[in-house]
């Protein structure tokens, strides 16, 4: 009640009426802006050449959305899903006490970055030319495998290819992935590397063994650095899944638009079509990476979610909490 | 902050000797620099070791050969009787591998300067993973442990907040909690209150009181005097690489025998 007096007994100062700053410059950017939006606008209406209604009736053919599915949303899924875990596994490599897996986990990269996912593609689409004589993916795989006994998981998938069906989906499939892992070995090591020492530390004192301590200390925390590049790499193989026709493999979106195109002698509004489609689909996985990045920031900072999190999981536990309280 | 944080049979005696750390000729350098030089250390089952020392005189690093996380180079660490890290076979040391490493270190808990807490889990889950993923315990069972302990380390009502809404003094009560979960037969805490804003300290040292009381066997790195003159059953004075001086606690702060003992005792008290 004290500072109650004090405060009253000083008057209040009167609130503060300010001219705010005037911004005469984002007034004219907005201005030159809109001259050019109408423009663009202009430019899009009135040249027929365009051919909007004819984009539209033909962008939803169903060959065009049996590519999108498969060739395009299904295949940056599965690249994704073998890049990522390929890359987990090189990365471990990498940072290794093992001199060779070291090794290995290098060349890995380095060969993978080299070379163009392009000409990678053509080279894996056209393996069937030299399969009978020379057996690429074999070495690789067995000795991955020696080395690290771990993922026979990858094996079997690569095991699977290494037989005879390797159909454009599987080429192009490998293709990606591969040259993802590449990639994504990268960021995981950061990733892993980002990681306070202090917490593996922490962690050996209790006992715990270096599998239990990446795969439950170290990977959590460094899936927050993790998780925004890989949203990017997402992106960016979901425009290039648009390379497959290098394969070629052709129940693509991009492929499936392009033929249409060709075969109407209406190119253009298909490749308008084409930048819609890409547009709408990136835009997609920027809504789902900004919800992943918010998952995994849990715990550092006081965020919203962090905060519901809190209230659920003493809800979860008050019960324990509170037989505690009672001895 | 009442009841036992350590079950009764844990703090009792153990080994023949009942000695729970002997250190003998401990040497350790990090490449050229030798940062420790033959130190020899008892710490009988039950006792209290305030470890004190001018910064770099080796002190974290020794500790952290008592559970491995550094690898010495001459000299032998027993804890209750286990030979550190080595198994003695015919006259000749072989390497322990990794899997029995680990299971050395879960007898041992250590609580660290920066508290090292896992941001990414609960209070709870910081205290209950270990002893779930060590199989110690079942999961049920574990957490109700961990929130006695975390009842007792007074922090029973924190146990859904993440280690970033905490305080440091909180963090490192949790720090502790997290170490006894194991079960661990001896404790090492390096410097676990120099990190702290000065009003917070005094709530760490009360649960380590506590401990003591309760018959841990503690090794403490500190520069707190007036915790080892209260706590302490005994005194390491390490400067150098050596142990310059040891004794009583009490003895040892009221008239230090060595210089180098005087020189330091002077500028912390
Ligand atoms: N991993 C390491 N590599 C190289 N040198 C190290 C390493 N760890 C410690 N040292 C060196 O060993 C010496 C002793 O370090 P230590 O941390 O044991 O000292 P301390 O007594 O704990 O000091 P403080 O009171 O500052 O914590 C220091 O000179 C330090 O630089
Ligand atoms: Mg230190």
């Amino acid at each position: 009640m004290t500072t109650d007096e004090t405060t009253t007994a000083r008057a209040r100062p009167e609130p503060i009426k300010a001219v705010p700053v005037r911004h005469p410059g984002r007034w004219a950017a907005i201005a030159v802006l809109a001259v050019l939006a109408a423009m663009f606008v202009h430019l899009l209406v009135t040249n027929d050449k365009f051919k909007w209604s004819f984009m539209v009736d033909n962008m939803f053919r169903p060959p065009i959305i049996e590519g999108l599915l498969r060739g395009t949303v299904v295949m940056t899924i599965c690249a994704m899903l073998l890049g990522v875990s390929l890359g987990v596994v090189v990365a471990i490599m990498r940072l290794s006490t093992n001199p060779i897996l070291r090794v290995v986990a290098w060349l890995y990269t380095w060969v993978f970055r080299a070379v163009p996912r392009l000409v990678l593609l053509a080279v894996f689409g056209n393996l069937g030319i030299l399969w009978s004589r020379i057996e690429f993916g074999v070495p690789f795989d067995t000795q991955i495998g020696q080395l690290f006994g771990i993922d026979n998981l990858q094996l079997r998938v690569f095991g699977f290819t290494s037989r005879d069906v390797l159909t454009g989906f599987v080429a192009g499939l490998l293709g990606l992935a591969l040259s993802e892992a590449g990639y994504m070995a990268e960021i995981v090591r950061a990733g892993i590397q980002s990681v306070d020492e202090g917490q593996s530390e922490a962690a050996s004192a209790l006992g715990m063994s270096r599998g239990q301590i990446l795969r439950r200390i170290v990977l959590p925390q460094a899936m927050r650095v993790i998780i925004p590049p890989t949203g990017n790499e997402t992106i960016a193989m979901l425009k290039d899944t648009s390379l497959l026709l290098a394969v070629p493999y052709s129940v693509e979106l991009f492929f499936q638009l392009d033929a249409v195109g060709k075969r109407t002698f209406q190119i253009f509004p298909m490749y308008v079509a084409a930048v819609f489609w890409y547009l709408f689909l990136t835009s997609i996985l920027l809504v789902g990476q900004y919800f992943l990045e918010r998952h995994f920031a849990k715990g550092y900072g006081r965020t919203e979610r962090a905060r519901i999190r809190l209230r659920t999981i003493a809800a979860e536990t008050g019960g324990g909490g509170g037989a505690g309280g009672g001895q | 902050m009442t009841g036992q944080l350590v079950p009764a049979q844990a703090g009792a005696p153990a080994a023949e000797s009942g000695l729970m750390v002997r250190a003998e000729q401990v040497h350790k350098s990090f490449g050229p620099l030798e940062v420790l030089k033959g130190i020899d250390l008892e710490v009988r089952a039950g006792e209290v070791c305030c470890l004190l020392g001018p910064s770099g005189s080796g002190k974290s690093t020794f500790l952290r050969c008592i559970n491995h996380l550094e690898k010495i180079n001459a000299g032998r660490i027993w804890v209750d009787g286990d030979l550190i890290g080595y198994r003695e076979r015919g006259g000749k040391l072989h390497e322990l591998r990794d899997k029995e490493v680990a299971a050395q270190r879960q007898a041992v808990g250590m609580v660290f300067q920066r508290f090292n807490l896992f941001p990414h889990m609960t209070v709870l889950q910081n205290v209950v993973e270990a002893p779930v993923l060590l199989r110690r315990a079942k999961k049920a069972e574990a957490r109700d442990r961990a929130a006695q302990l975390l009842d007792r380390v007074g922090l029973g009502d924190k146990l859904g907040a993440y280690p970033g809404q905490l305080s440091g003094g909180q963090q490192q009560r949790v720090a502790i909690a997290r170490a006894l979960a194991m079960q661990p037969k001896l404790m090492l805490f390096d410097e676990p209150t120099s990190a702290l804003d000065p009003e917070l300290v005094g709530e760490v040292l009360d649960v380590m009181k506590n401990l003591a009381r309760d018959g841990m066997t503690m090794i403490v790195v500190t520069h707190e005097i007036g915790f080892a003159r209260e706590v302490g059953d005994s005194l390491v004075f390490m400067d150098g690489g050596v142990v310059v001086e040891q004794g009583n606690p009490r003895e040892v702060i009221a008239a230090p025998k060595h210089e180098r003992t005087k020189a330091f005792l002077a500028k912390v008290l």
